[in-house]
Order: C-alpha cells, then sequence, then structure tokens
C-alpha cells in the first residue's frame, strides 16, 4: 500500500466520522454525493485526460495532517500585506475566520454558521461536477472552513476586499478552504487574495471557490500566488454568471509552489455577458504550474476574452489548457483566448492545449497560443542603448507580461505585482 | 609592445594628444556572417568633429560595418583592429560600447510593446551614468532634460510616453533614433540609413537635429544610400563602400559625382585613395 492511498484511507476515516454530524439533510446529502465521486476515483493521476500533464502523486506522499493543531498566528496580522492597497482586510488563519468584520452592503460569514442558513442552499455546490474533479469532491465533502461573502442587491463596495489566507505550517498539512462568492443582482464588489505561509512544513491547499453573478452584477477576483516552495496549491474556482453581468478574472502565478492547479470554470447562464480572464505565471525552480480553464458560453450575445501569459526559468514547467464550449443556443458569441509563453531557459517546458468546440453556427471565436524565447532583437536594441543584461531582460520580460498586468485595475495591486517580477528577474540574472 | 618603453609621463601625454586626435581609428577590419566573408579590410579614422559620410551600392557592407561597431552577436570578427577614445572596441559588450559613447541609430529601430519610450531612456541613461560612476538622474532633472531635447529634435512629446516605437510610423521611429541620440549625447554617433522611407520634411526634421546636435567633441558616421541627405547633413568626408571595402574616398563633392554618375564605374577595379 502506498503512502497515497494512505492518505486516500485517512479521508474516508475522516468522513465516516464526521458523517451525521452535520444536522442537516441537503448538506448531508451534499457531502454524501462528492465524497462517492471522490471514493469511486481516488485523486487524479496522469491517466485522466485532465491531467496529464500534472502528476500529482508525489506532493500527496507526506504525512498530512487533516486537523491542524490550532495555530498561534496572531503576531501575523499584517503578514501578506500589500503596500499602499486600502481594502477592507480579512485574514483567514488556516482558513478560521476570527473577527467580526464589518463592510457596509456586504456580509461576511463563517461557513460554520453560514452553513445552517437555509438561504445558503441554492448556492453550495449547486453547478460543480465533483464526477469530474476529484479535488473539487473532496473539499465538498470535507470542507470545514472558509467564508461566505455576499453582497446586497444594489451594493457596491468602496474599496476593494483583501482576503489574505495565512498558514502555520508547524507540521505538514492539508487544508481545504471554501469560499463563497454570492453578488446579487447589480451589485459589484472586487476581491484580491493573498496567501502567507509560515512554519516551513510542506502544506497541501485544496481551495473551492464558488462565485455567482447576478444579473447586472460585477465581481471582480484577483489571486496572488506567492508561496514557499513546499506548498502544493489546488484550485477549483466555480463562477455563475447570470444576464448582463460582467466577472473578471486575474490570477499571478509567482515562483515558489512545486505544485500550482488552478480550474477556472464559468458558466455564462444568461445573454449579454462579459466575462475577462487574465493569467501570468512567472515559474522557477523546478515548479509546475498548471492553469486550466473552461468558459461554456450557454445563452447568446455573450463575451468572454481569455489571456494567459507565462514566463518559464530554470526547468520549471507550466500547462495552459483553455476550453471554450459555445452551446448550440449561444448565437452571437464572441470568444477569444489566447496564451503566449516566453521561455528562457533550456530546460523548461510548456504544454499548451487551447480547445474549443462550437455548436452554433453565428459566433466569433479565436484561439491562439505561441511559444518563444527572447527577441535577441530587442535585446540587442537596448544593450545597444547601454543596457546591461540583467535590466534588459527585466524590461522585456515586464514588457511581456504588460499585456496582463496592466489589465489590474487596483494600482497598488499592479505595482506589487510588477515589483514581485522584477525582483525574480533581478535574482536570477545578477 | 613598443609603448613598454615610453617613461609612463610622455605615455599620458600621447594618450590625451591621441584621444584628441582620432576617436575611431578601424584598421583593415574583417567580418563575417555565418561563412560569408562580409567586410574584407576597412580603414576608416574618425576624428572628434568630423562628419564622415558612407555610400555604396545594396549589400556593399555598409550596414554591417555599422553592425559590427555596435556589437551585434551574429558577426564574427575575422581580422584587423577597432580603436576608440584609445580602447579596444572589439573588447567590449555591445553595452559597454554604448557606455563609452558610442551610438547606433538602428536602420530598423525595433518595437518594444510595453516597454515605454520613457522608462526605457531612463534606464539607459542611468547603466551609462552608472558605468561614469555618476548617480542617477533626479526625477525633476530627467524630466527637464526630456523636454529640452524632445524640442531640440521636434519630438512629440505623446510619442515620448508611448510604448517604444509601437505602432510608429517609419518617420516617428527613425525620429525617435535622434531624439534617443540627443538624449544619450554620444561621442560618436553612426546613423544606419537614418533617411530610408523619410518624406522630405521628416528629412529635415532629422538632419536638423543632427546638426544642431554636432560639436567639435563628437562625431558621425552617416551611412547613405542617397545624395540626398547629405544636402542637409553636410559631410567632411565621403567613402564609397564596394565588396566589403573602401574603394573611394573624397570630401562632398564626391558624393554629387555618384548622385550623378550612380555606383557602376565605382565597381570597376579601382585603388583606394587615402583622404
Amino acid at each position: 500500500m502506498t503512502t497515497t492511498t494512505s492518505l486516500y484511507d485517512q479521508f474516508t476515516a475522516l468522513y465516516n466520522e464526521r458523517k451525521g454530524l452535520n444536522g442537516n439533510d441537503w448538506l448531508q446529502n451534499l457531502r454524501r454525493e462528492a465524497f462517492e465521486a471522490f471514493k469511486a476515483k481516488g485523486f487524479p493521476t496522469t491517466k485522466h485526460e485532465e491531467w496529464r500533464f500534472t502528476n500529482v502523486a508525489p506532493f500527496l506522499k507526506e504525512d498530512y495532517s487533516l486537523a491542524p493543531a490550532a495555530a498561534s498566528l496572531h503576531e501575523h496580522k499584517n503578514a501578506g500585506t500589500i503596500p499602499g492597497l486600502d481594502a477592507y482586510e480579512i485574514v483567514l488563519k488556516n482558513g478560521l475566520l476570527n473577527e467580526d468584520i464589518n463592510i457596509p452592503g456586504i456580509k461576511i460569514t463563517p461557513f460554520r454558521s453560514a452553513v445552517k442558513e437555509p438561504a445558503i442552499r441554492q448556492y453550495l455546490g449547486k453547478h460543480i461536477e465533483v464526477q469530474k474533479n476529484g479535488f473539487a469532491a473532496l473539499n465538498t465533502a470535507l470542507f470545514e472552513n472558509g467564508i461566505v461573502i455576499e453582497a446586497a442587491q444594489n451594493a457596491a463596495t468602496d474599496k476593494p476586499i483583501h482576503i489574505t489566507h495565512v498558514y502555520n505550517a508547524q507540521e505538514p498539512f492539508f487544508v481545504q478552504p471554501r469560499i463563497l462568492i454570492i453578488a446579487n443582482r447589480s451589485s459589484r464588489i472586487e476581491i484580491i487574495e493573498s496567501i502567507f505561509i509560515k512554519g516551513g512544513q510542506p502544506l497541501f491547499v485544496n481551495t473551492v471557490t464558488e462565485c455567482y453573478v447576478a444579473e447586472n452584477a460585477r465581481v471582480d477576483q484577483y489571486h496572488l500566488q506567492t508561496t514557499p516552495d513546499n506548498a502544493h496549491l489546488v484550485n477549483f474556482t466555480q463562477v455563475e454568471q447570470k444576464a448582463d453581468s460582467l466577472y473578471n478574472n486575474f490570477i499571478y502565478t509567482l515562483p515558489g509552489a512545486t505544485l500550482v492547479r488552478n480550474n477556472l470554470h464559468l458558466n455564462l447562464d444568461g445573454s449579454n455577458t462579459e466575462s475577462h480572464l487574465y493569467g501570468l505565471y512567472l515559474t522557477g525552480g523546478s515548479q509546475l504550474v498548471d492553469n486550466h480553464t473552461l468558459v461554456n458560453h450557454m445563452k447568446p450575445h455573450c463575451l468572454s476574452n481569455e489571456l494567459y501569459k507565462g514566463v518559464l526559468m530554470d526547468q520549471s514547467r507550466a500547462v495552459f489548457n483553455g476550453k471554450i464550449f459555445v452551446q448550440q443556443d449561444a448565437q452571437k458569441t464572441n470568444a477569444f483566448q489566447q496564451n503566449n509563453n516566453m521561455l528562457l531557459s533550456d530546460k523548461a517546458v510548456v504544454d499548451s492545449k487551447p480547445q474549443l468546440e462550437i455548436f452554433a453556427d453565428d459566433v466569433k471565436c479565436s484561439h491562439g497560443s505561441t511559444v518563444g524565447s527572447f527577441n535577441n532583437e530587442a535585446l540587442f536594441y537596448l544593450k545597444a542603448r547601454g543596457i546591461g543584461e540583467t535590466a534588459a531582460r527585466n524590461l522585456l520580460v515586464n514588457a511581456f507580461a504588460f499585456d496582463v498586468t496592466n489589465k489590474i485595475q487596483i494600482p497598488a495591486v499592479r505595482e506589487y505585482v510588477e515589483k514581485l517580477i522584477a525582483h525574480k528577474m533581478a535574482e536570477t540574472y545578477d | 609592445m613598443q609603448r613598454n618603453k615610453i617613461p609612463f609621463a610622455d605615455l599620458y601625454i600621447k594618450e590625451k594628444k591621441h584621444r584628441k586626435e582620432d576617436m575611431l581609428s578601424i584598421k583593415n577590419l574583417q567580418a563575417k556572417v555565418e561563412d560569408k566573408q562580409i567586410l574584407k579590410g576597412i580603414d576608416l579614422q574618425v576624428n572628434a568633429g568630423e562628419i564622415h559620410a558612407i555610400m555604396g551600392p545594396n549589400g556593399s557592407g555598409k550596414s554591417s560595418l555599422a553592425s559590427v561597431l555596435a556589437g551585434r552577436e551574429s558577426y564574427e570578427v575575422t581580422g584587423g583592429q577597432v580603436t576608440f577614445d584609445g580602447k579596444d572596441l572589439l573588447e567590449l559588450s555591445p553595452e559597454d560600447r554604448a557606455r563609452e559613447g558610442l551610438f547606433l541609430a538602428f536602420q530598423y529601430p525595433i518595437e518594444i510593446p510595453g516597454v515605454s519610450n520613457i522608462n526605457f531612456l531612463r534606464t539607459a541613461l542611468n547603466e551609462i551614468r552608472a558605468y561614469r560612476n555618476e548617480p542617477p538622474l533626479e526625477a525633476k532633472e530627467f524630466l527637464r532634460l526630456t523636454r529640452e531635447k524632445q524640442k531640440l529634435v521636434e519630438f512629440d512629446a505623446k510619442l515620448a510616453n508611448r510604448s517604444l516605437n509601437e505602432g510608429f510610423s517609419g518617420g516617428e521611429k527613425k525620429r525617435n533614433e535622434i531624439f534617443q541620440l540627443a538624449m544619450l549625447e554620444p561621442k560618436l554617433a553612426i546613423l544606419d540609413e537614418t533617411d530610408s522611407g523619410l518624406d522630405i520634411d521628416a528629412l529635415r526634421v532629422v538632419s536638423n537635429g543632427v546638426n544642431k546636435l554636432r560639436s567639435n567633441k563628437n562625431a558621425f558616421i552617416v551611412i547613405t544610400h542617397y545624395q540626398r541627405l547629405l544636402d542637409y547633413i553636410v559631410p567632411d568626408f565621403v567613402h564609397v563602400l564596394y565588396d566589403g571595402r573602401i574603394v573611394k574616398s573624397g570630401t562632398k563633392e564626391l558624393a554629387l559625382e555618384l548622385e550623378e554618375r550612380g555606383y557602376d564605374w565605382i565597381k570597376e577595379p579601382v585603388t583606394s585613395e587615402s583622404v
């Protein structure tokens, strides 16, 4: 028996121990169904088409604790702050919210109390295909902590909400946070999520985020993935968009976490929606960063636009898999997808797989993928003006990333991301 | 070598004198690209305060000479020496050549989306200053300098704030080269077919810029296919490059003669005349 199955056994034991403890039937059913799905297939292997290039087995071998000791994280109040960012700060310590947060028009509830409210039933786990997504199934079956963010009808925050996930990995542990975002009709919220890890032991974070964007609402979600290298992140984000809504997702991954797998699924279930997905991965060391996106056009007159860019260094690997479905009803769809990669090392590898499946006949769709290295002409031009190797490469990487970084609409976040890139480039070429 | 025998003080004087007289000294320069010999023995002497025009038919090696001097990696120097301000130019990296005061105005300036013109210039200027052990320019001072030079070379401030050459017209790109030249104040500027693709107004603007920037401390090598540019930037010397060698040198009248007679007569075996 391998240690992977032992983690599987651990989860089975945990599930059996907990079942029956959850009061309401619907939640028990949701969890049971999810757990059955996980149990049937276990953790995904490279035999699954969606995991062909990403072998998670090595990252599941640690002797993870599933219930971490109560962490002393109070001294890290300011951990993970973004310089100059004016935001409502929420700190989740090992997934737990320990304080009351007051934001006008927005209700923040820890899951433990949220699950007692009947209203949550129409949202939680409603659209996640647990049969096809083992990690999301596992999270659904066993998550305990996390928060529900609900924006009231017409509510608009005056500044973004910044969630810092703080983890204290004093021992190897496996954590499964859950975030549910409900943006009611005509509301507007911006959410920035960053992660701060201390403790030095391996940490596996299996997150599920669900985001409901009601009619005419707007949600902007930013993810900043900067972690130490013994962190492993698996994210599953499910977005449901109703008519006339706007959803923007920005995801920036920097060298660190040896495994990052981001799944981002959008259902455009209303006409006249707009969605923008921007991703940047700057990878280093022996990192593996895998972005899987799925945009499902279900109704007519929707626009989706996706741009992911990658800069790969050392022996790092990246995977981009972007799927666009245009259903038969989704006439007049505009769907665009682009993935560009820059390999800065002979040993770096990228697997890029854009996919389009169109069942409607009056649509405008495009997809493209490129892999290249430094433009030597540009490098020479910069050097011929007295700019040295490091500064020249830094300028060119920033220029390559520019299409994605300049889309960040919060100046402090943009500066922060640009600085992280510059810092990394200086480290590499000095 | 023999220099070792000269006492230090004398050497110093000799060096000083040497610097003032010849800024760039090219001796029997030979270079190839892949397996093709492009430069077959170039000799050229450029002193401070001079403007040299290099003319010649297509494929004669004009742009190759510019590339070799700027340090483009695809060229391999197979023989000869180049001394720039007393230093062995061929030993220096492209960025150090620029920092020593060599400037190449590109025939085809590259577009770099995402790098702002201004950020690029600030980086270049400060890297050059750092090389000379000078502190970075204050933001205010940089701005003042930018404004002054924009005015001098009639470069639109809107262009200066855009991404480097992105979406610029051919003429705007060439004007940007001259703007960079004005900002970086090199000792020696090589203009590689800066006139190609310019309409008459742009040509006038570019030439005016060069004429305002010329002094007795700097020098220019103007590479051109046509005599037209030399009506505006009047050279002290004109050299004709053919098949990787300078086959004829003269004064500005030579350019007029070339305009009239074309290049064919030059292609006959001619012995190179020294200036």
